[in-house]
């Protein structure tokens, strides 16, 4: 079976500078699949560049066998992709219910809109004690679950995560991670970024290494937890 | 009883401010640019009302309603041709760009419509209202004024609040990179925006020339300045701040020049000015968004 997201060699340039310099990788349904790295190694480019909000000056990406490399980042959306950004980069002046809302911009039926909405705030409860609150007066890790719960607003089967568990307390991190991987076991295919190698690897399936601008490692999850150069860089053992 | 009437033209002034406020709030709050060419907009509105009605005979609201129209089209086609390509250049470039369409439709209307100023016909047809036995009159142009801008406002802040288009305004104001991945298309709701702001225009248009009935090419440039001023002065990029900077700027220019002296009437517009912004940067409504991590 054909990957679900096939990347293919795709060259990004901030101005003159090459951010990616020709990474390759693929994410298969249901999977979970992480890009490890240290800060500049490109991963949130990545990230903007599959969802279209960065164009690759070369390369190619496949979503379902579509080449989107040329759609824009609004049309990508209604393709089943969503992206929790770096930074959460929530609507701080919107309500918290206002942002979910947002989430499902796309999306016509007004009752599956209740039924995700239902659905979101199932799995995020505080999310929907504090609807009604302004989005940028919550806390981090509030905001967090906020930005998550606006990307499952639009129903995806893949959804990318930049950063999760960024300036979060140890025990939101793990409670962040036990959301995502409810959300995969639920169906929705993830490729996570981190910072946290550690906590990645331990949810993902498999797992790619990205060093300035290239990839230099990949493999299962588990293989990487045990590989000496992974540990010494990323694992700090 | 004078400074009742005086009171009562500021506001009706400064409620056509406000109008003209709404357009360049708006477009700075979603696509962070000052559209200078915005007060030109206004005399190109000017002149296709003055055309349909006074010349094609039409009826003065249907004027307005195809100067409305007419606004629009131009309004969305600068953005386009002058501002889009832009979208990532420097706001100096974008600003730059403003101010050169705004002397490109100056002359490009000195060359359609000439250099001699024409009368403008009021589209205003209510009759004035008499106070206190006569003593103050109010025209129906200075209602039409308060009550139209009043009106506009409300209608926008609700479109705004309520509506899919208007959430996605917010949502392009606030960060355009996450409203794409909402799905939202930026450009569009920029469009709109442009759209929006110069079918207000348009109104402007019709009130101040009504109220001031000497239509030439730069009539847009004064009211557009100070109309600019009062959105700085509410707090650019806030909705009810453009309406009460607007009618701060028309009651401190209408009392200044009854009572201090009609020469410096403007000078003490921007005088105020100054001082509000020394005070308080981000005028009287803006807010300081504290980022949090």
């Amino acid at each position: 079976m054909a990957p679900l997201l096939q990347v293919d060699n795709i060259e990004v340039y901030y101005g003159v500078i090459k951010a990616l310099k020709g990474i390759s990788f693929e994410v298969n349904k249901g999977e979970i699949v992480a890009l490890i790295g240290a800060n500049g190694a490109g991963k949130t480019t990545t990230l903007h560049t599959v969802t279209g909000l960065l164009k690759p000056k070369s390369g190619k990406i496949l979503y379902h066998g579509n080449d989107i490399t040329k759609i824009p980042a609004h049309k990508i959306v209604t393709m089943g992709m969503a992206h929790v950004p770096e930074g959460r980069r929530i609507f701080q002046q919107l309500s918290v219910y206002d942002n979910i809302k947002l989430g499902a911009f796309t999306r016509k039926d007004k009752n599956e809109i209740e039924e995700t909405l239902a659905y979101v705030y199932d799995r995020f409860p505080r999310l929907r004690e504090r609807k009604n609150q302004i989005a940028g007066t919550l806390s981090g890790g509030e905001q967090q679950m906020l930005a998550m719960g606006r990307a499952l607003m639009s129903k995806p089967d893949f959804i990318l995560m930049d950063e999760p568990s960024m300036g979060l307390s140890p025990l939101l991190v793990s409670e962040i991670f036990d959301i995502i991987k409810a959300i995969n076991e639920n169906g929705t295919t993830v490729l996570l970024v981190e910072q946290n190698a550690k906590k990645a690897l331990s949810i993902a399936d498999r797992a790619y290494v990205l060093e300035t601008g290239s990839i230099v490692l990949s493999g299962d999850a588990k293989d990487l937890m045990n590989d000496e150069s992974v540990k010494k860089a990323y694992l700090s053992e | 009883m004078g400074f009742l009437s005086n009171l009562i033209n500021g506001i009706s002034l400064g409620s056509i401010y406000a109008v003209i406020a709404l357009g360049y709030t708006m477009v700075y709050g979603i696509a962070k640019m000052l559209n200078f060419a915005h007060g030109d907009v206004i005399m190109i509105g000017g002149y296709a009302i003055y055309i349909a009605a006074s010349k094609a005979g039409l009826h003065p609201l249907l004027a307005v309603i195809i100067a409305m129209g007419a606004c629009t089209i131009l309004g969305i086609t600068i953005e386009k041709i002058a501002y889009k390509p832009l979208r990532q250049a420097t706001s100096l470039a974008v600003l730059i760009t403003a101010i050169g369409v705004s002397y490109f439709l100056q002359n490009i209307a000195l060359v359609i419509f000439g250099a001699n100023p024409v009368n403008f016909t009021s589209v205003v047809n209510i009759p004035s209202i008499k106070l206190f036995d006569g003593q103050v009159v109010i025209s129906g142009e200075t209602s039409a004024a308060i009550v139209i801008s009043l009106l506009i406002v409300i209608a926008l802040s609700l479109f705004i609040k309520r509506t899919k288009s208007g959430k996605a305004m917010l949502a392009v104001s606030e960060d355009k990179g996450a409203a794409q991945l909402m799905g939202i298309n930026v450009n569009k709701t920029i469009s709109l925006t442009f759209a929006i702001g110069s079918a207000l225009a348009a109104v402007a248009g019709a009130l101040y020339c009504s109220a001031y009935p000497i239509l030439s090419n730069t009539t847009g440039a004064m009211p557009g300045i100070k109309a600019f001023t009062a959105a700085v002065f509410g707090g650019i990029g806030s909705i009810p701040g453009a309406m009460i900077g607007g009618i701060l700027i028309g009651v401190i220019e209408i009392l200044g020049r009854a009572y201090i002296s009609s020469q410096l009437a403007d000078a003490i517009v921007f005088g105020v000015l100054i001082i509000i912004l020394m005070v308080k940067p981000t005028g009287i409504l803006g807010k300081k968004i504290n980022e949090k991590v």
